[in-house]
């Protein structure tokens, strides 16, 4: 019988389709379940308003602000920075090499590859880059090798947004006699900015929370720099630093501090969501 | 014919690939009248039309032979400014494509690229060029509302006046009313009418009963090749080619 047979296999479909949701969704409230109930004995006012006082690490008073705002800074100068170089890479691809398909192809190739270099190995390339032009670990070293790291991403994710850019639109602006750079930054940037910005908080949530790359090049610090050449604390390394200590009381301020970085990727995602939201108000759909 | 047409065609031949598109097409378009270019699709309309202002360039592999002068300059001479060829020449597409801002913005767009920066001289050129599209009085009170909530009969609309504040001296439709419901149709049908008595106005179509309407002079196209042009009324009225009596008869289409 064609039709009971089909019939099961919707319902055998519809349960698979559940139990992934249920995978994902339980996943997520475990994690954050996790991380909530470890840290809620370690979270306290000092926690994000002081920085480390001697001996924090091995259960001394103090907080995390160093790491905190290190992380702030690093992510959003590497997420600047890195908007900064993909723009161009995107535009033209999209918008100037339209005569010739396979440069586009070949560039896109070269950003999935990046893409996939794991952030070890950018750490290690902006280490040896750090030695070589003599700078110490730093903010700025920082800066540049997560912004390579968030390259690819953010290029990549702008890419598919811009790509969607009717070509009608861009022959529309042409014929009203603008540039090619007119047109991109007119009317092709202006269309794909809620995309532009999802891009970038994608890159941003990437950046911010990735420890390997910053290992070596950011370095870490009790205190806040006050310059790109001072090393800089990041959350991350926080959480690793604490989490491999023996005392249970510093593990659990591990977890605190994890919570604090969740809690900044959630902000900046509703603080996006609610940015592009209005930035959609032009868009043509 | 008319020796002083300001756009003439000469031997045009488009291929892309090595797939032929148009093959030695010439062809006076005469001034202040409506040229309608009829044919089957796949014959080249688009393709002809779009070549008028060098669309075609960014078109990957596209081969151009032969001469489009606009006021006795090649468009296709490459010392030419492709930007101000296509200031000349308003454009109208398929499917109304308004820029993502808004309604205001979208006509002042074309006269801030071309170096107009005064406000109030914006505002007059907005207020002129929606009058002439006959949009004015349904958009006067929301000219800084986005222009994607338009309907698309508006839309088609706010793109004409759009193409007309540049101030171009000839008007492209790409089969202009193809996305608009009939009444939308009709109103921009009366515009380009009206318009023709300043600009030179060249439309696609595939529907017939348009061209009848609106045509004062007809380039049939069949295959790549322009089969027969003339002034609409001899044309509908003794099409000479049997191709063009055919596609006229309903045969081909």
């Amino acid at each position: 019988m064609g039709f009971r047979r089909r019939k099961w296999e919707e319902r055998i479909v519809r349960a698979l389709m559940l139990v992934s949701t249920g995978l994902v969704l339980g996943s997520l409230l475990m994690i954050l379940g996790t991380v909530i109930i470890k840290a809620l004995p370690a979270i306290n006012l000092d926690m994000i308003t002081k920085t480390p006082q001697g001996g924090y690490y091995m259960g001394k008073a103090g907080g995390i602000l160093n790491a905190i705002l290190g992380s702030l800074y690093l992510a959003s100068g590497a997420t600047l920075l890195a908007l900064l170089l993909s723009l161009p890479i995107v535009l033209s691809i999209n918008t100037y090499s339209l005569r010739s398909k396979a440069w586009a192809v070949q560039v896109r190739f070269f950003l999935d590859v990046l893409w996939g270099v794991p952030s070890i190995v950018y750490g290690a390339f902006g280490f040896i880059v750090m030695t070589l032009l003599g700078l110490r670990a730093s903010l700025l070293a920082g800066i540049l090798t997560v912004a390579l790291l968030e390259l690819p991403i953010m290029a990549r994710a702008m890419d598919e947004v811009i790509r969607l850019v009717p070509s009608a639109l861009i022959d529309a602006s042409a014929s009203l006699g603008a540039t090619r750079l007119e047109t991109a930054l007119r009317v092709v940037l202006r269309q794909s900015l809620p995309g532009i910005l999802t891009a970038m908080l994608i890159a941003f949530g990437r950046g911010i929370g990735d420890a390997a790359s910053v290992l070596f090049t950011a370095g870490f610090t009790d205190h806040i720099p006050t310059s790109l050449t001072q090393p800089a604390a990041t959350l991350p390394l926080a959480i690793f630093f604490q989490l491999g200590t023996p005392f249970p009381e510093v593990r659990e301020r591990a977890y605190a501090s994890a919570a604090v970085l969740t809690l900044i990727i959630l902000i900046v995602s509703l603080a996006a969501r609610a940015l592009s939201r209005k930035l959609r108000k032009h868009i043509i759909n | 014919m008319n020796d002083a047409s300001h756009l003439r065609i000469r031997d045009l031949s488009i291929s892309f690939g090595d797939q032929p598109v148009l093959k030695n097409v010439s062809l006076d378009v005469p001034d202040r009248k409506i040229t309608v270019i009829v044919g089957p699709s796949g014959c080249g309309k688009t393709t002809l039309l779009k070549s008028l202002n060098r669309l075609l360039d960014s078109v990957d592999d596209v081969h151009i032979r032969g001469h489009i002068y606009v006021d006795d300059d090649d468009i296709y001479d490459p010392r030419v400014e492709v930007t101000r060829v296509r200031k000349k020449m308003g454009l109208l597409s398929q499917k109304p494509q308004v820029l993502p801002m808004s309604i205001f913005d979208n006509i002042a767009y074309g006269p801030r690229l071309h170096g107009v920066r005064d406000r109030k001289a914006l505002a007059a050129i907005v207020e002129r060029e929606l009058k002439a599209a006959g949009l004015w009085d349904e958009v006067k009170d929301r000219l800084h509302g986005p222009a994607a909530r338009l309907s698309v009969g508006q839309q088609q609309r706010l793109c004409l006046a759009r193409g007309l504040a540049v101030e171009p001296e000839i008007i492209l439709g790409d089969e202009p009313t193809s996305a608009l419901d009939p009444q939308s149709s009709r109103i921009v049908e009366q515009r380009l009418m009206a318009l023709k008595a300043d600009y030179t106005v060249i439309v696609v179509t595939h529907i017939l009963r348009q061209a009848r309407r609106i045509a004062d002079y007809i380039a049939f196209l069949y295959l790549g090749e322009l089969v027969e042009h003339g002034p609409a009324s001899a044309i509908f009225a003794a099409p000479r080619d049997p191709r063009t009596q055919a596609y006229f008869s309903g045969e081909i289409s």
